[in-house]
């Protein structure tokens, strides 16, 4: 585990980088950190309130912010020019701002919806039961929403969780599965393709386009997992309307 | 006037497509849209409309259409084989169908997305601003024998059609690609290799991305299990942990973790889009300000596509359109035929 501790202390400076011919990428860190979120989520809020122009789009993930641009209205030197100044002021000790509020996430574990989670004691070297209390005991973030509509990327678990991706891909994990690799978790609203490893499934989507709020995770939300057996996730998928499979919202003050 | 779009027989693969939701990346949503874009600018280039129309993406194969009231339509993307009641129609034109007509079109006969784009503008629900389908996600659903689409009016159904001419996307060639921010991850023998190798259009390509194939050993990145998930954007060219590139396309994911080799170049992703199963495909790597000296946006694109879409000239056995036209309006314009001159 002596990478996982090197990569809990990425304090390389920040890296300005392309991302295609519309994208300036401001890049805190090459690995995940609580220090290198909180730097992301308070350069994003600089940029927006900075109003740049040409400027399209400002998106943090969880060790960058992606900057677009219309190329017809500013250049990637002048953009530049005007980013720099905020990412020299940025700190490199920054804290994830408090929650707001917490969901709570009935889960069900191993089997069936987590097929992968013998596969993923083999690779962490713990137990099922260490894996399931860890999962429950975290009180875990929303660090970011990327990959699909809604999804968040969840974390940070501990250090024990800091296992790759797979090599290959799994073709397809099922809708509500909850997939882990490096010290987080992504809970899939669809079904998808996916390199991480499913421990978990849950009736909880937390983006359904039907429904009045179609999303309903916010960056930085707390979540906690809680465990339900196969009987209760089955009777809780049998009446999901409002895809919220049992999740309950604790407001935080 | 409204009209309807009725589908009698619809391919596998049929969706409405635009050009996709861009600015909701904070929520996990993908631009999407047309697989290639391209395609629905020489359709509004066509149809002479300053705008992108809502277009229906055919992959592989088409689908059997009606309309209840006479409207243009544009047929760009992978030729197929297309009729109208029968009358073998030229792709890359504008062409007009007029209520109990039947416009027949079957499979690719090269490349893969074929589009139809009516000038009277398809009325479908907008989510976000687009009426792009990403059927995986929920946004949307793929269009089936017996749906019927709202249409509003063709603005001027008896507008001159049009012809253009297309540069050849459908069978390969190379894919210039800028530098990315994991580009540096990977060994500059490992990234020379990548250069120099002949692809192929892999079996495994959709709207999500295409799998590039090759027999030599794969490409694998520095550091790549571990790397923290990251922005991505159609184009990239992604490494899965097994070293097998993929080139994401429309409806890729918005964040991932394997490493990516560089971004294809916007322009020529519609050659990858509509290259066959085993075509040859190369990257090549230019420098970050070669790519942003090559940036065009998409308006001027279509500019240029409008002067270059000519008014077609037309042979007598199209002599029965004339009659059509006066069937609906009971005047022509009475210039139909010298408008058929060389512009």
């Amino acid at each position: 585990m002596s990478a996982s501790k090197s990569l809990l202390h990425d304090t390389a400076p920040a890296e300005v980088l392309a991302l295609g011919q519309t994208g300036i990428l401001v890049r805190f860190g090459r690995h995940a950190s609580d220090a290198a979120t909180a730097a992301c989520l308070a350069f994003n809020d600089d940029v927006r309130a900075a109003a740049f122009s040409g400027v399209t789009d400002v998106v943090p993930s969880l060790t960058s912010v992606l900057v677009q641009f219309d190329p017809t209205v500013t250049t990637r030197a002048t953009l530049g020019a005007a980013l720099q100044p905020l990412i020299d002021a940025r700190p490199t000790n920054a804290q994830l701002p408090a929650a707001k509020r917490r969901w709570h996430i009935p889960v069900a574990f191993g089997g069936e919806h987590g097929p992968q989670l013998q596969d993923f004691a083999e690779h962490s070297g713990l137990t099922q039961a260490q894996i399931i209390a860890d999962a429950q005991a975290t009180d875990l973030r929303v660090l970011a929403i990327g990959f699909a509509p809604g999804q968040p990327y969840l974390g940070y678990l501990p250090d024990t969780w800091q296992v790759p991706r797979q090599r290959e891909l799994t073709p397809q994990v099922p809708a509500g599965a909850i997939v882990t690799a490096v010290r987080q978790m992504v809970l899939f609203c669809n079904a998808s393709t996916t390199g991480w490893r499913q421990i978990a499934q849950t009736g909880f989507r937390p983006f359904l386009r039907e429904r009045s709020e179609a999303f309903v995770l916010q960056q930085g939300d707390a979540l906690r997992l809680h465990q339900v057996s196969d009987s209760e996730y089955r009777a809780l998928i049998a009446q999901n309307n409002d895809g919220l499979g049992g999740a309950r919202l604790e407001v935080l003050t | 006037m409204n009209a309807t779009l009725h589908i009698h027989r619809a391919g596998p693969a049929m969706s409405v497509q635009d050009l996709g939701r861009p600015g909701y990346m904070a929520q996990g949503i993908a631009t999407g849209g047309a697989a290639d874009r391209l395609a629905l600018l020489e359709g509004a280039a066509l149809l002479q409309s300053r705008s992108v129309l809502p277009a229906i993406e055919m992959a592989g194969m088409g689908g059997s259409f009606s309309v209840t009231a006479p409207c243009r339509f544009a047929l760009t993307g992978a030729p197929m084989r297309a009729t109208l009641d029968g009358e073998p129609l030229g792709w890359n034109e504008s062409h007009l169908i007029t209520p109990g007509q039947r416009l027949d079109i079957g499979r690719a006969n090269a490349g893969v997305y074929g589009y139809l784009i009516f000038a009277a503008m398809l009325d479908v629900p907008a989510w976000l601003g687009s009426v792009a389908t990403q059927a995986a996600l929920g946004i949307g659903a793929l269009l089936q024998a017996g749906d019927s689409l709202m249409m509003h009016a063709d603005p001027d159904p008896m507008a001159a059609t049009r012809r253009l001419k297309v540069e050849d996307r459908l069978s390969g060639g190379t894919l210039r690609m800028l530098p990315g921010p994991q580009t540096s991850l990977f060994a500059p023998e490992t990234l020379s290799r990548a250069l120099a190798t002949e692809f192929q259009r892999d079996a495994a390509a959709n709207r999500q991305g295409v799998r590039l194939h090759h027999d030599g050993a794969p490409f694998p990145a520095d550091d790549a299990a571990a790397l923290a998930s990251d922005f991505i954007c159609a184009g990239d060219v992604q490494m899965t942990g097994d070293g097998v590139p993929y080139v994401l396309m429309a409806d890729c994911q918005t964040m991932g973790g394997y490493p990516r080799l560089g971004t294809v170049l916007p322009q020529d992703l519609p050659k990858l889009a509509q290259s066959s199963l085993g075509a040859k495909l190369q990257l090549s790597l230019i420098t970050l300000d070669e790519a942003d000296r090559l940036y065009m946006s998409e308006a001027s694109q279509l500019n240029t596509l409008m002067a270059k879409a000519d008014v077609k000239i037309r042979d007598p056995h199209q002599i029965r359109d004339l009659l059509s036209y006066q069937l609906i309006s009971g005047v022509t314009n009475g210039d139909d035929l010298d408008r058929g001159g060389e512009a």
